[in-house]
């Protein structure tokens, strides 16, 4: 290992070893290494095969723009896709190339390379048609996706989520971003910097730079030091923010917490101002085979000798049309490789770049037209850049640099605006849209005095505050003539390492009138991997500028979209789950419904109900049939708390209550109860239930459980922003009155027995009366409403008397057999008597009419929600679906929503059936539909159709038990 | 996810807020209109592309029904237009 | 029109395929047409396409903004399905499904169709009920949905290992639909444009209508674009998001809202799922791409909007009430999230109309309106070239409101 390693230097400890495997290969590294400085101080090359022709691929760049290498972790590390220039080296750590087989030196899928001339961009469009898609998909499938799928959460530890509000965050902290941060902390702002590298310093990092009177990192080291500690200032390191949505919400997803149990915290920040300071990415150039092992861009190399301390090689070419590439070149030599050659696309070289390489040769206005070797890099081919005969020149590691683009994905997210500059030949942050600043190398200050002095001016403008001094540096001007393809290229010249995308597929798209940006990306996938195409995209805009003869501005962009970088899902669902989400809502007396073996699940609202109570030995159906003959016969009782209840008050209510029911409410006198319906505006039901008026000015509503949250904003809307002069006061008391509800023949006795001072006799307390007094020595609201169809005794109480009165109950109604009644049995019951239920026979196109409850609508009031809707509608409208009861011959059970259609034919449907029951009372199965004109068409026959037979049912009116009503009144 | 200015709270997350619509017309007399035009008030709401002004219901906070302009291209809360009715 | 082929690949292949012919032209603009089509999306295009194959109309223009495309045809999750629960919808989802099917062969564009099921999770009894119903009218119209177990839910879909006996919300059982499939979205809207194009009709991108125009006697007679004023008789308006911002040129208001309906994919992994999974009551669905991504949509954004990007919050819930089913996805990545905006008509079912001014006709209130993609155009082009509505849309109308008469359909989108 040490010949491919630099003598000193670096940011590794070179004391402490770290071992890792690779394919299958066990190799050395250092800490502080990532898993790619590793393996190419390991003198591993070939690290990867391309997605399409399966190409031999190496290590391309140095952080989050890698193209090539992605490797699948395993162990207790599982995960896909990463790049491994992002990997921290880790004691141990096992990972593997992804998509080849067996491994990247010798892989099968490179036979693809054979046929590559057959396969070009767009090829599946046009083939795979005959006999059918489905007969090439299983394979095409199988030979894209990449890594393996996870199979299992993370054995250990968790994500977690956290909202962080700050005056400033600042995206990356390279050089403006710390000297942002620094002044903008010192200025006593609460301050948040961010950034994806494992250390701060940014491109500092990775070149040998001076700040002040010493080297730039001592400099980075200082700021660090005092920024952790300002206690106004939060700094992340390995916290990428990776999305920039609207009010200057942002996400920062920090991978590394110094929390061992924690993988992962994804950072919701609200910022009053945002500075984006997110760097630059080199772009590669495009030539013949420039996706050989070896060939890599000039800052990545640089990042590898300088930072890692490996040395890359022993004999290098730098290709390049800017400056940057010539302090690379100069710090290649002073790692010992030799330069053979720096070819510059440019005519005129700038004095102050040549000067810093004096002894290398510099063949200006030359290309590099194709490297050449077959599984890395041997040498490249070099010709002038307008034409002329080419030499040869060997090297082992070709760093080219295109020129830099500022990392405009934040601002672009944000919906700052973009502008073309053609001096730098690259896409820079324009007007803001929101309170954001661009600053240093995102913001086009290539050196790094413009990007300190940006930074320092960026946050002081923020914090109100006076431009602090900034110490000096130097740096090369960065000077670029574009070069978005070499013309002359031989061989694959890639666009978009990661997903094949080549010159040729592009001038194919074009030709082929694909000539939108947005459809050539499309067209050729380029710009669609897990890279987003961060080195290669604007390389794709200028082939498509060139081909077109039009400015790069004039083709635009395609849409920055987030994330900046993969996320993990777990990340962002942090420690939310859908018990976190949907909370359950309990009554009181969950625990004893529990431990009397009820049956506990959902029904509508987030409420866990019993749905029965099952004896031993018992069938569903029996423990359905037993509850309802309870009921029908004796005595049952039910937990009725979810219902929703609001208190009004005020001297209006009686007059909104008018404006919400479809019938009169205001004409109700004290201690009365009236059930009623409520309309939309729009003259559909959304709910009905029973309003009791108290007192002169205060009446309890109760609403269904479902629909309770609801009625709830209805009530509040209406009252806030339709009537806010109207004296009426709402309150949802549904968790304040808690009730069990006593139901049955027998319902009398049960509450003679458990003793109240109220006079509970037909004629003092009919049906819809209710009265206040003592139950069970407990203080009480009885009130007579049925939902059942029988004598019914709702007693309510504050929740934390329900679980004592429960238990009175069943003591005083243990000698009549009381017992707990479910939900499905409660339902059966309902269907009997034809109470309509929200959701099975009204389902948003079901008018009062249709139920049978025209009565329900006022005629005498001039205008309530919904009455000029209903009229409109049935004026336009005929054969419409009304309800109606059914009973199926021969007696069986007919699935609900089965449709109803003409003699069972398979034609349009006349109706549904809404419910269908086994009726103890009726001891036979009945039904309840929705049918064309059914409340004409008692007594007709109508067919059930079903998949596998048709069942005839005789249509009666939507009442199976008690039609006069009296058990319930009496 | 937007920060919404509650006049009792202040400005709040999005999430402790339900989406209560676009305003509509204030409520005419049904009786006082023709039925096209109760059916068109019904179904039709202000759809701009730009500042629209809606409703929102602090439901996770103080229960207010408030009311903001906002811009349906940028989400940006704004002042209420000149030109609006 | 230049047959695509295997043959056709190694043939172009030999001489490095320099010699393709454009799949569309770039023809100019005319001042005057028989039909002008706003919108070259995929409604918009395969209105053209029928226009020009059921009724010879081929003095077509169809005028876009952007790219062809470009629209909510761009921005899809490519769910193709016909479990609808009403008469008025399902055997016109069943024929778009048809006619998705034979797309690949009518247009010579591999529409990569693959007929791989949709696979509903249910989670309570009401959902289930729901389900029910709309299974028994489904086979009226011919349309597949079959009930499964928890057990054999889980054995087709072996990546769902949550919603087990002790979740929030247990599975308790599932539904198959196996006339569900998912296709390339560019490749139908690349496929529709250059068989119009053989046909004779324009497609003239980069040409944003900017408004309607009437003549004097009220009739429709053109549309003012940014490159000058065009005339036609017929003007059908396929902007899904921008109706209302046209129509309001000509002083139309029509009940129709702007949402933002949002997607998002996963990094690439090599197989999973081969099925589309659908998960009405935790809300989202999702299917892997032949590319290896999961493709998910979610909860909408209820607000109005005219903004392509996501709401965090409503976001989070998606991938919360994911990651309860299928827990093993907290380790896979986000790579990529975006919007499309659709206007949703006041009951959520699609409008496709002639207007109260003559001569212009509105295709909108799709909400997932992907699927509605080859059906959608049969019937307009019915429309628009007849001027009576086809047998498969007569509920679809603008009348509709005017009486209230609203078709409620539940399961527009995918996952509610």
């Amino acid at each position: 290992m040490p010949h491919n390693r630099t003598e000193t230097g670096g940011r590794i400890d070179r004391g402490q070893m770290v071992n890792f495997t690779f394919n299958g290969h066990k190799l050395q590294g250092f800490a502080g290494d990532t898993l790619a400085s590793a393996l190419l101080a390991n003198g591993i090359r070939l690290t990867a095969r391309s997605f399409k022709y399966h190409r031999p691929r190496g290590i391309v760049g140095a952080g989050i723009e890698e193209p090539s290498t992605l490797v699948e972790l395993m162990g207790d590390d599982a995960s896909g896709n990463r790049p491994a220039t992002t990997v921290p080296l880790r004691e141990g750590m096992i990972a593997k190339t992804v998509n080849c087989w067996p491994s990247p030196g010798f892989d099968l899928g490179a036979i693809t390379q054979l046929i590559s001339r057959f396969i070009p961009a767009g090829f599946y469009y046009k083939t795979f048609k005959w006999p059918g898609w489905h007969l090439y998909e299983p394979s095409i499938r199988k030979a894209a996706g990449l890594a393996a799928a996870p199979t299992a959460p993370p054995k250990q530890g968790h994500f977690e989520n956290r909202f962080g509000h700050c005056d400033l965050l600042i995206a990356g902290a390279g050089p403006a971003g710390l000297m942002a941060a620094l002044t903008a902390g010192r200025a006593g702002l609460r301050v948040m910097i961010a950034d994806e590298g494992t250390e701060a310093g940014g491109s500092l990092l990775n070149r040998r730079l001076t700040i002040g009177d010493g080297p730039a990192l001592d400099w980075v080291q200082g700021v660090v030091d005092e920024l952790d500690n300002l206690p106004n200032v939060i700094h992340l390191q390995n916290a990428t923010v990776w999305a920039y949505r609207e009010h200057n919400y942002l996400m920062v997803n920090e991978r590394a917490p110094d929390n061992p149990s924690l993988l992962e915290r994804n950072w919701r920040m609200r910022a009053g101002h945002v500075i984006c300071a997110t760097g630059a990415i080199e772009r590669a150039l495009v030539f013949g085979n420039n996706d050989k092992p070896g060939v890599m861009l000039a800052s990545a190399a640089q990042a590898y000798v300088n930072r890692y301390g490996v040395r890359l090689g022993q004999r290098a070419i730098v290709f390049t049309n800017n400056n940057s590439a010539y302090a690379v070149a100069a710090d290649l030599a002073a790692a010992g490789i030799t330069v053979a050659a720096i070819v510059d696309s440019r005519m005129d070289v700038p004095e102050e770049a040549r000067s810093m390489v004096a002894d290398i040769d510099i063949l200006a206005g030359h290309v590099v037209t194709t490297a050449r070797g077959r599984r890395q890099v041997r040498g490249a081919a070099i010709a002038p850049v307008d034409g002329g005969a080419s030499q040869q020149i060997a090297c082992d590691l070709l760093a080219h640099s295109g020129g830099w683009n500022p990392a405009v994905h934040l601002w672009s997210q944000s919906r700052g605006a973009l502008r073309y500059d053609d001096a730098l030949t690259s896409f820079l942050p324009d007007r803001p849209a929101q309170n954001a600043t661009s600053i240093g190398a995102a913001d086009g200050q290539m050196t790094l005095a413009d990007a300190l002095d940006r930074g320092a001016r960026a946050a002081a403008d923020v914090a109100g505050v006076v431009r602090p001094d900034i110490p000096k540096s130097t740096d090369l001007p960065y000077a670029v003539t574009p070069l978005w393809r070499v013309k002359q290229a031989t061989g694959k010249a890639f666009l978009d390492i990661q997903n094949d995308v080549t010159v040729d597929d592009v001038h194919l798209a074009l030709r082929e009138g694909y000539d939108n940006v947005e459809h050539v990306k499309r067209y050729t996938t380029g710009g669609m991997g897990i890279d987003q195409g961060k080195t290669g995209n604007i390389n794709i805009i200028g082939t498509v500028a060139m081909q077109q003869g039009v400015p790069l501005d004039e083709v635009g962009t395609t849409t920055f979209r987030s994330p900046y970088s993969p996320v993990s899902f777990g990340a962002i669902g942090g420690l939310r789950e859908d018990s976190v989400v949907l909370p359950y809502r309990h009554t009181p007396v969950t625990d004893w419904n529990l431990k009397n073996g009820a049956f506990m699940y959902e029904s509508g609202a987030r409420w866990r109900r019993p749905g029965y109570f099952p004896q031993a030995g018992e069938s569903f159906q029996e423990t359905i049939n037993r509850e309802c003959r309870i009921v029908r016969n004796g005595v049952g009782v039910y937990d009725g708390s979810p219902l929703g209840t609001f208190e009004f008050k005020g001297r209006d209510v009686g007059r909104f209550l008018d404006h919400i029911y479809t019938n009169i409410m205001s004409t109700l006198k004290p201690r009365q109860g009236r059930y009623g319906l409520m309309l939309s505006d729009d003259g559909l039901i959304i709910d009905d239930g029973v309003a009791l008026r108290l007192s002169e000015y205060r009446w309890i509503v109760s609403t269904s459980t479902g629909h309770a949250d609801a009625m709830n904003s209805h009530f509040e809307e209406l009252l806030q922003t339709q009537f806010p002069d109207w004296n009426v006061f709402v309150t949802p008391v549904t968790s304040q009155w808690n009730n069990a509800t006593i139901c049955g023949p027998d319902a009398r006795d049960v509450m003679q027995a458990l003793g109240t001072d109220i006079d509970i006799s037909s004629d003092a307390l009919p049906f819809m009366g209710f009265a206040d007094g003592q139950v069970a020595d407990i203080p009480a609201r009885v009130v007579r409403v049925s939902f059942t169809g029988e004598l019914s005794f709702e007693v309510n109480v504050a929740p934390r008397d329900l679980p004592a009165l429960w238990g009175k109950i069943m003591i005083a109604g243990a000698p009549l057999g009381i017992a707990p009644i479910g939900s499905e049995a409660n339902h059966v019951l309902r269907v009997e008597k034809g109470f309509l239920s929200l959701g099975h026979e009204v389902d948003g196109t079901i008018d009062p009419y249709d139920l049978g409850l025209g009565w329900a609508m006022s005629r005498k009031k001039p205008d309530y929600l919904g009455k000029h809707a209903v009229a409109i509608r049935r004026a336009g409208t005929s054969n419409r679906r009304e309800l109606v009861g059914l009973l199926p011959e021969p007696d069986q059970m007919v699935p609900e929503g089965a449709p109803l259609t003409p003699g069972g034919d398979r034609k349009p449907t006349e109706g549904l059936v809404t419910a269908c029951v086994y009726s103890t009372v009726n001891e036979r199965w009945v039904g309840l539909a929705l049918l064309e004109n059914g409340q004409s068409r008692h007594d007709e026959t109508v067919h059930v159709r079903l998949k596998d037979k048709i069942v005839v049912a005789r249509v009666t009116p939507p009442i199976h038990y008690d039609p006069a009503g009296e058990r319930l009144r009496s | 996810m937007m920060n919404i200015p509650c006049p009792f709270c202040g400005p709040r997350n999005e999430a402790e807020f339900a989406f209560g619509g676009p305003v509509k017309p204030d409520r005419p007399d049904p009786n006082m209109v023709s039925e096209e035009e109760w059916a068109a008030y019904l179904t039709q709401v202000p759809n701009p592309l730009g500042p629209v002004q809606e409703r929102w219901w602090h439901v996770k906070g103080c229960g207010t029904w408030l009311t903001i302009w906002r811009d349906t291209r940028t989400h940006d809360i704004v002042v209420r237009p000149a030109d609006a009715s | 029109m230049h047959r695509y082929s295997a043959a056709a690949l190694l043939r172009h292949g030999i001489n490095r395929h320099t010699t393709w012919p454009r799949a569309w032209r770039c023809p100019p603009l005319r001042d005057s047409y028989d039909v002008i089509i706003v919108g070259a999306g995929g409604h918009g295009l395969s209105t053209a396409y029928h226009l020009a194959k059921d009724h010879g109309i081929t003095n077509v223009a169809v005028l876009e903004r952007g790219w062809l495309g470009g629209g909510n045809i761009a921005r899809n999750t490519v769910t193709i399905r016909s479990n609808y629960m009403r008469d008025a919808s399902i055997p016109f989802y069943v024929k778009s499904v048809a006619l998705y099917e034979g797309l690949t062969k009518a247009l010579n564009f591999n529409m990569m169709h693959s007929k791989r099921t949709m696979v509903d999770v249910v989670q309570t009894y009401p959902k289930m009920r729901e389900l029910r119903r709309r299974q028994l009218t489904m086979d009226i119209y011919g349309s597949t949905y079959e009930q499964i177990s928890e057990r054999e839910l889980r054995r087709r879909i072996p990546a769902l290992t949550g919603g087990g006996p002790d979740a929030r919300l247990p599975i308790t059982g599932g539904m198959v639909h196996t006339d569900a499939g998912v296709n390339r979205h560019d490749a139908v809207a690349w496929g529709y444009a250059r068989a119009i194009d053989a046909m004779g009709i324009e497609i003239h991108q980069q040409t944003a209508v900017e408004s309607l125009v009437r003549g004097a006697d009220g009739r429709i007679a053109g549309v003012q674009t940014k490159r000058g004023l065009v005339r036609a008789p017929k003007v059908a308006v396929a902007v899904s998001g921008h109706t209302t911002t046209l129509t309001e040129t000509v002083g139309l208001k029509l009940p129709l809202r702007t949402m933002n309906l949002t997607a998002f994919v996963s990094e690439p992994v090599k197989p999973l799922v081969d099925v589309i999974v659908n998960c009405p009551d935790a809300g989202f669905y999702f299917s892997q791409s032949d590319k290896g991504e999961m493709v998910v949509g979610g909860a909408p954004d209820m607000g109005q909007s005219f903004r392509r990007d996501i709401k965090q919050h409503v976001f989070e819930d998606t991938v919360t009430a994911m990651l309860s089913l299928f827990p093993s996805f907290k380790k896979l990545k986000l790579l990529r999230q975006w919007g499309g905006h659709l206007d949703i008509a006041h009951d959520a079912s699609p409008i496709m109309d002639q207007t109260d001014v003559p001569g212009l006709f509105i295709t909108a209130g799709w909400w997932g309106g992907y699927k509605a993609i080859p059906a959608g155009g049969l019937t307009l082009a019915h429309l628009v070239a007849t001027g009576k509505s086809h047998d498969l849309m007569s509920k679809f109308t603008l009348k509709r409101f005017r009486h209230l008469d609203y078709v409620m359909e539940t399961g527009t989108t995918t996952a509610r």
